[in-house]
Parts: structure tokens; sequence; C-alpha cells
């Protein structure tokens, strides 16, 4: 009846996570309760929950990404002092098979559903925006999208608590994850909840290819788009090729553990370095997907806060197309110690450290944008400035690590470790948190405070030096990656600044919260009521903030590049606007549901129990064929109405 | 590189700093956004480096391919290697000795691996001897190190490989050839030795294996694990029901 699922599933004998699981119900119970007590629910579902507004389902996006980094957060310091403390003869406080957990947690959260959701929900907020349309091209498919990946956010946190998450990596390479070696529900967890989430992130890929394709304002043609939409559809391109292959693969590896076959174990002929390289030739755009969008925040910010245009446009438009093409010519760089052929090596080497050009393109191009501006050191700037400097430190050990000689000494080290942090913390968060400092004040209309902003980056980037230089000294003296002992007694001290590291991006993280309880709490002293704070130049700065539901009353004419600055130069005067009637997706609860049929159906297929995953499944499936067949599915704002709307602002 | 990447950080630490808005010295120009001859350097700087670094990507792999035999004075020594739960297997199978996570070889003689995995996927690694190399199993991989002088290395996997893999540790012992001989027969006369019956058993999961040494080995004993891996799964391991993360 109930599969595998078992009281023993529950880890009554270990008081950690179960005490951890305790308090994040407590919390959610607390949560839930006060929104009954208040009576939000109504507006909570109208407003959030079954909305389809992208600008809303983007927020939301970028709450999943924050709240998983809470979690991702904590797995990163709970690593850290185990390193920093079992050392020589002392074992720490973390028993391998629990220590196993929490680093294969960690990637997954943070590649998944931290950088993936902050990503995705900046691009949701500001890509219709800055088209200068009034969403994206399928409403209630983002709505899936979004709901799907919480799903899968979901069901990766339930590990906590009932039965245990995977000990493999967050690679998961068989046939350390094959059935012989992880009997248990953790790879299962892995797998069905990035088979979810990945389903809502490919239909995200094609809603934003057929947007940024199909819906441009009037005379925007593709050479008129901000950066950030160029780079929002590179992303989403990689999206739509790569994520397939990820799906696949996981399709094959789940074969092997439900139905025995052999696709990655040496029984019937299969192989695990095949998962390798598949995992790869998915896994290296992917790092693509995540920094692409993350140049873009920064193309915009760098230009606004300089007060000057982006240096050389076209050159950035090409640079991201080509990193976009090259990113799927690279993959075997993650394993050249496979041992195969020097010429083999030669070549992805040689393609590897190629993607250094366009991204050292971009790199100039960012600083003759500032050269000779006028530059204010708003938060969003702080972050850019702090992020050329890192990610050009981040760049140069990649190339490194490029060349395969060098690759065969370093591979899995605490230098590969060091590396790929600097890429990610230093370009990917950096260029999130760049991003909601920026478009905040547009999506809730009052600015964030500074202060806390400033000190958010300040321990943000000395945190960051601090917890991963050592990782690199670490990694040239040998050590490699996934202990749970050091043998070296020599490598503590810099473990202990390593675990500094950590603690000052923690006060980083506490700074947000504070920049965001304290900004609440004086929103109406930091009211920006002309919707342009920062002297912006695309279009998503012309409208109100927060921008009506419709974001334009009327679609507006592009001429130019940075078409809202333009505007505001040539200062024509405003015409009265002749309103038209506006067609407005209604709200859809498609998402939401079919999500919480997937989260049973992903729930029952971990567990073995048939009967629940096949009910679930269905009941998905009709969801979103009920959905799609709708006829009705826009409600019309007269002219009247958008003008009266208009006048109220 | 650095002649590239240092100038980088220092020019937009100076650009940041000088056009800082409050600077009245400042020139400023915040109309232009495009120059030709500064777009020209600003593609031929990096493509130039990345030329240069692509001939030394060409050269270094090959020169410093792992299969390739490193040229030495004297034959190079032949050494298979096996990945276990979670010790290492060293078979000498011209010299019909073997040993568990210690490997004892002459200073100056090069030596010839050739590695594959009974378990999951490992990567054989001496840092202070060279490079690294998977262990897969069912596949054979190359490796070829040579210690110049005496000495003891520490060496590990790199790969991981499951809970008992951060003490999946060995040592290197480097010796001069009259030593190495030494051992080798002090090796013969002592200890079990390693039939299919005593690989089966030290097959079996353990951790933390102290380094043991076996007097004979049996013929082809590397050949069979190969087969076997390919034929039929590996040791399991014991299932587990922890929770955490």
């Amino acid at each position: 009846m109930l599969g595998r699922l078992t009281w023993s599933a529950i880890p009554f004998q270990e008081p950690l996570p179960l005490l951890s699981g305790a308090v994040v119900g407590v919390v959610i119970l607390a949560i839930l309760v006060t929104v009954t007590v208040k009576g939000w629910w109504p507006y909570l579902w109208r407003e959030w929950l079954s909305s389809v507004d992208h600008k809303r389902i983007g927020v939301m996006y970028l709450v999943l990404g924050l709240v998983m980094l809470l979690r991702g957060f904590s797995d990163a310091i709970m690593m850290r002092t185990q390193q920093a403390i079992a050392v020589g003869s002392a074992q720490g406080y973390l028993p391998p098979e629990h220590y196993d957990q929490i680093f294969s947690a960690h990637g997954t959260i943070m590649i998944f559903f931290v950088a993936m959701p902050l990503v995705i929900g900046l691009m949701n907020f500001a890509v219709p925006l800055q088209l200068g349309v009034r969403d994206v091209a399928f409403p209630v498919l983002n709505s899936v999208s979004l709901w799907l990946t919480a799903t899968g956010a979901l069901l990766i946190n339930l590990s906590l608590v009932i039965g245990n998450f995977a000990r493999t990596g967050w690679m998961a390479y068989p046939p350390l994850s094959g059935l012989a070696f992880s009997p248990d529900v953790g790879v299962d967890y892995y797998l069905w909840s990035l088979q979810i989430s990945g389903i809502g992130t490919l239909l995200t890929g094609i809603n934003f290819v057929t947007t940024i394709l199909k819906l441009r304002a009037p005379g925007m043609t593709y050479f008129r788009m901000p950066v950030f939409c160029w780079t929002a559809l590179a992303a989403n391109l990689l999206i739509v090729a790569a994520f397939p292959i990820l799906t696949a693969t996981f399709m094959m590896l789940l074969l092997d553990r439900y139905l025995d076959m052999h696709f990655f174990t040496n029984e019937a002929g299969g192989n695990q370095m095949m998962y390798v390289n598949l995992f790869w030739a998915w896994g290296h755009p992917e790092v693509y997907i995540l920094i692409l969008p993350a140049f873009g925040i920064f193309s915009e910010v760098v230009a606004t806060f300089s007060g000057k245009g982006l240096f050389s446009y076209r050159s950035m438009v090409w640079a991201t197309l080509a990193i976009c093409v090259l990113s799927f010519m690279v993959w075997l760089h993650h394993f050249f110690t496979m041992g195969a052929g020097a010429d083999v090596n030669a070549f992805f080497g040689i393609m590897s450290s190629i993607i250094a050009v366009p991204t050292g393109v971009k790199v100039f191009n960012w600083l003759f944008t500032m050269f000779r501006g006028r530059i204010v050191f708003r938060t969003p700037m702080l972050f850019a400035v702090g992020f050329i400097v890192t990610f050009v430190i981040g760049g140069l050990t990649g190339v490194l690590l490029a060349v395969p000689p060098v690759d065969f000494v370093l591979h899995n080290s605490a230098f590969l470790v060091a590396h790929f942090h600097n890429v990610i913390i230093g370009g990917v968060v950096f260029g999130a948190l760049a991003g909601i400092n920026y478009w905040f004040p547009k999506a809730f209309g009052f600015t964030l405070d500074e202060r806390f902003g400033h000190a958010s980056f300040w321990c943000w980037l000395i945190g960051f030096y601090l917890a991963f230089m050592p990782l690199y000294a670490l990694g040239l003296m040998g050590m490699t990656r996934r202990l749970e002992h050091i043998p070296d007694p020599s490598w503590q001290p810099l473990l202990l600044v390593a675990e500094v590291g950590a603690i000052v991006i923690l006060c980083g993280i506490l700074c947000q919260v504070a920049q965001l309880y304290v900004s609440i709490r004086t929103r109406e002293q930091r009211r920006d009521l002309t919707g342009d704070p920062w002297n912006g130049r695309t279009l998503e700065w012309s409208t109100p903030s927060p921008p009506p539901a419709y974001n334009f009353a009327v679609l507006p004419r592009v001429e130019t590049i940075d078409a809202f600055w333009q505007k505001k130069r040539t200062g024509r005067a405003p015409v009265a606007p002749a309103f038209e009637a506006i067609e407005m997706p209604r709200n859809s609860p498609a998402g939401f549901i079919t999500a919480f049929f997937a989260t049973i159906m992903g729930f029952s297929l971990i567990w073995y129990i048939w009967w629940l995953a096949i009910l679930n499944f269905l009941a998905a499936i009709i969801v979103v064929l009920i959905a799609g067949w709708s006829i009705k599915r826009e409600d019309e704002i007269s002219p009247a109405e958008v003008a009266q709307m208009e006048r109220a602002r | 590189m650095l002649v590239v990447v240092v100038p980088v950080i220092v020019a937009t630490l100076a650009f940041a700093w000088w056009y800082r808005s409050s600077n009245t010295h400042a020139t400023r120009s915040l109309d232009e956004s495009y120059e030709g001859r500064v777009e020209f350097v600003v593609w031929s700087i990096p493509t130039l480096t990345v030329i240069l670094l692509g001939g030394v990507i060409w050269i270094g792999s090959h020169q410093l391919d792992p299969r390739a035999p490193i040229a030495a004075q004297s034959d190079p020594l032949r050494v298979d290697v096996v990945s276990l739960d979670w010790k290492w297997l060293f078979i000498y199978p011209d010299l019909g000795v073997a040993a568990v996570n210690q490997l004892v070889v002459p200073a100056g003689t090069p030596v010839k691996f050739r590695l594959t995995s009974a378990t999951v996927m490992n990567s054989f690694f001496v840092p202070q001897l060279g490079s690294q190399i998977y262990t897969m199993g069912g596949m054979t991989t190359h490796l070829n190190l040579l210690a110049e002088g005496p000495g003891e290395y520490s060496g590990f996997s790199a790969n991981f490989s499951g809970d008992g893999f951060s003490r999946m540790r060995f040592v290197v012992k480097s010796t001069p050839t009259g030593d190495f001989n030494t051992w080798l027969e002090q090796t013969r006369g002592t200890g079990p030795g390693l039939d299919a019956a005593g690989y089966a058993e030290l097959a079996k999961p353990s951790k933390n294996v102290p380094p043991t040494t076996y007097r004979s080995v049996e013929p082809r004993l590397f050949e069979r694990i190969l087969d076997q891996t390919t034929a039929g799964p590996g040791t399991a391991h014991p299932p587990m029901r922890k929770a955490g993360g």
C-alpha cells in the first residue's frame, strides 16, 4: 500500500536533521496560521498563487531562490565547520554518511534551486518590461514552470525528514548512484526533484525564446533590444537545447534504478562514462545559462550608473552569441582525467580557452563604459565593480584548469572548488544581488536601504575572498574535494580562515535580511514616484513603479537602442495617449494545481507507491489539458477603464 | 595571463575611483559609446593571448600525456592498480607480489601503471609524483610516473567514491634499487598469498585499512577483476536509513 515507506524512514535516532526539520515545520506552520488568522488567503490566492503576471511570477521565483539560499548556505557552513575541526585525530561532528548528504544537497540546491530561480526570476520580471510588451508569450505556462520548480525544491527538502538525500555528490555519477551502490531513496529524491523542476525550466526556456523572438514593442528590432534581453535569449536557447539532455540522462538512470536496465552499469554493455559525458553536455551549457543573464544585468547596471551608453553594444551581442555556441563544445574539460588521448584533451582544452575571448571582450567593454563616465556608487554598481575584479580572477584560474596537464594535478581539488565558487558567487550571485537591488524599486515602488545594501556587499566580497582564496592554496597543496576528514594538520589554519569567510558571508546575508526589513518599515519615506530612480536607459523605467498589470497602457514605439534614454533626451512632449482596449490573461490555478499533483506523484515514485503515483500523474495531465483547452482565457480592459487607471496613478 | 588580468583589475579600480560622480577633476564624455580602434584592441588582446595559450595546450597535452612512456635509463616497472571500497590494491604482475595501501617502487625507475576499479569510479593520485587518472570498472586506464629520488609520498583517491572515501589513502615509498630488492625478498617470504578467495574477502567494503603485503598473487588477477566487473555487480554497499542533509 505505501511501498517502501515505513516509520523507520523518519530519523528518530538522529537529533540534528529531525530538529532542523522541526524548526522549519514550526516556521511554516506559524506562517500558515498567521495567513489564516489574518484572512489573507483570498488575497494570496488571487494576487500571487494563481497569478500569471510575469512580474508576480518573477518575484515568487526570487523569493524561492532566496529562501533556498538560506538552506544551501546552512549546508555550506556545516561543511566548513566539519572540515575546520575534523583534522588529524579529531573526527568532527558529522559522520561520513551525513556529511556526504550535506555536500550533495548543497551543490544540488545551490545550482537548481538558488541560482536558477534567481536568474529566471529576474528574467521573468525584467524581460517583458524591457521589450515593451505586456506579458510573456505563454502566461499560464509560465505559472506552471514556477510551480514545478517549487515542487522540486519541496521534494528535496522533504528528504531532510522523510528518508534521506543522495550521498553521491551533486553530479550523481554512476555506478555510485546506481541501485547496487545507492539502494536507498536518496538518489531517487535527487532524480525526481530534478526531473520535475527540469520540465519547469524547459517550459521557461520555450516561453522566453518565443517571447523574445515574437513579442517585442513596435520598432524594437533585434539590434535595439537591451543587452539583458540578448543574454536572456541566449540563456533560454541554451535551456531549450541542453535541458532535454539532462532529462533524458536522468531518465536512463531512473530506468537503471527502477527497471534494472544497464545504461550506465557495465552489465549488458552499459557504460558509466556515457552518463558523465551526457551530464556535462548539459552541465557546461548550464554554467552559461546562469552566467549570461548575470552578464546582462551587469551590462545594464554599469551603463546606467556610469551615465553612459554601453561601450560597443554590437560586440557585446556578438560576444554573447559566441559564448552561447562555444558552450556546447567544451564539456570534456570536466573529465580530462578519464584517460582520453592527447589529441582529444588538447582539442577540448583549446575550445575551453577560446571562450575566454568573448568573455574578455565583455570585461573590456564594461571597463570602457566606466571610462569617462559619471559613476554613481549605489549598491548594484558596487556589486558590478566587485564582480569585474573577482570574475577576472575566476576566469584566470578557469583558463588554467583548461590546460590538460595542469588539470591532471588540480582536477577535483580544492582549487577547482575555489574556481567555480569564484565564478558562481563572483558572477551569478553578485549579478543576482545587483539585479535585485536594481529592479526592486521597479517591482515595489520604493528603493532598498543603501547602508545595509553597502554593508551586505562588503560582507559578501570580503567573505568570498576569505572563504575561497585559502581553498586555492589548499588545492595547490594537494587537498582534494569532498573530504569529511582532513588528513594533514598543516592545512587547518587555512581551513579556519575559510570558516571565518563563511561567517562573514553569513553577515552579508543577515545584512540583506535587515535591508529588506528596514526598507519595508520605512517604505513611505523611500517611495519612488518617478518610476525612474536611477535615471535608467531602457523601457522598464518608463513605466510607473510598480507597473500596472498591463505594463504599458500604450505600447511604446522604439526607434533606437536605449529607447527610454533617447526619449528623455529628445524631450518630446508626451502626446495625450489614445487608449485602446487591452486584453489581459486571466489568473489561472493550473500551475499551482498541476504542481500539487506533481509533488505527490514525485513523492510516491520515490517511495514506490505506484497506485498513488499513477493517480496523481493522471490528475496533473488532466489539469494541464483542461487549462490548455479552456476557451476564455483573457479579460478585456476597456479604453475607459485604462484611462481611469492611468489617471489614478 | 597575469599580464592581462592584473592591468584589468587595476584599471577597473582606477576607473571606478577616478570617474566617481563626486570627482570634479575627471574629464567625462558621456555620449561616446563606440570607438573602432579601441574595439580592435579589445578583441585582439584576448585573441592573441588565447592563440599563445592554445599552442601551450597542444604541446603540453602531448608531452605530458599520462600514457606517454617516461624516458629513463632503466626499464619500467609494471604495476597494476585496482581501486576497491575503500582501499587500493597494487599488483606487481612481473614480480608476483601484491600490496594494499602501500606502493613500494625503486627510485629512478619509471613505473608503468594499468588501472581499473572493482567498485565505483575513483581517481588515482599521488600529487608529488604528477598526474592523476580515473579508475573505472570494466575499463583500463594507463599512467606513467617516475619518482626521481627516495622518499615517501602520500596518495589518495581524488574522486568521491562513498562513505570511506576520505580515508582511502595509501603511501608511496620510493627506495634505492638495493632496498627495493630487499623489500621484495622480505615480501616474498612473509604474509599470505592473494588467491581468488583472499581477493573476494579483500573486495568487501572496509575503511582505514592498514598497509599490508601479499607474498604471492594469483596470475592474471587484474584481468579477472576486469572481467568480473564487466559481468556482474560489484560489492553492494549496505542499505542506509540515515537521514539528514
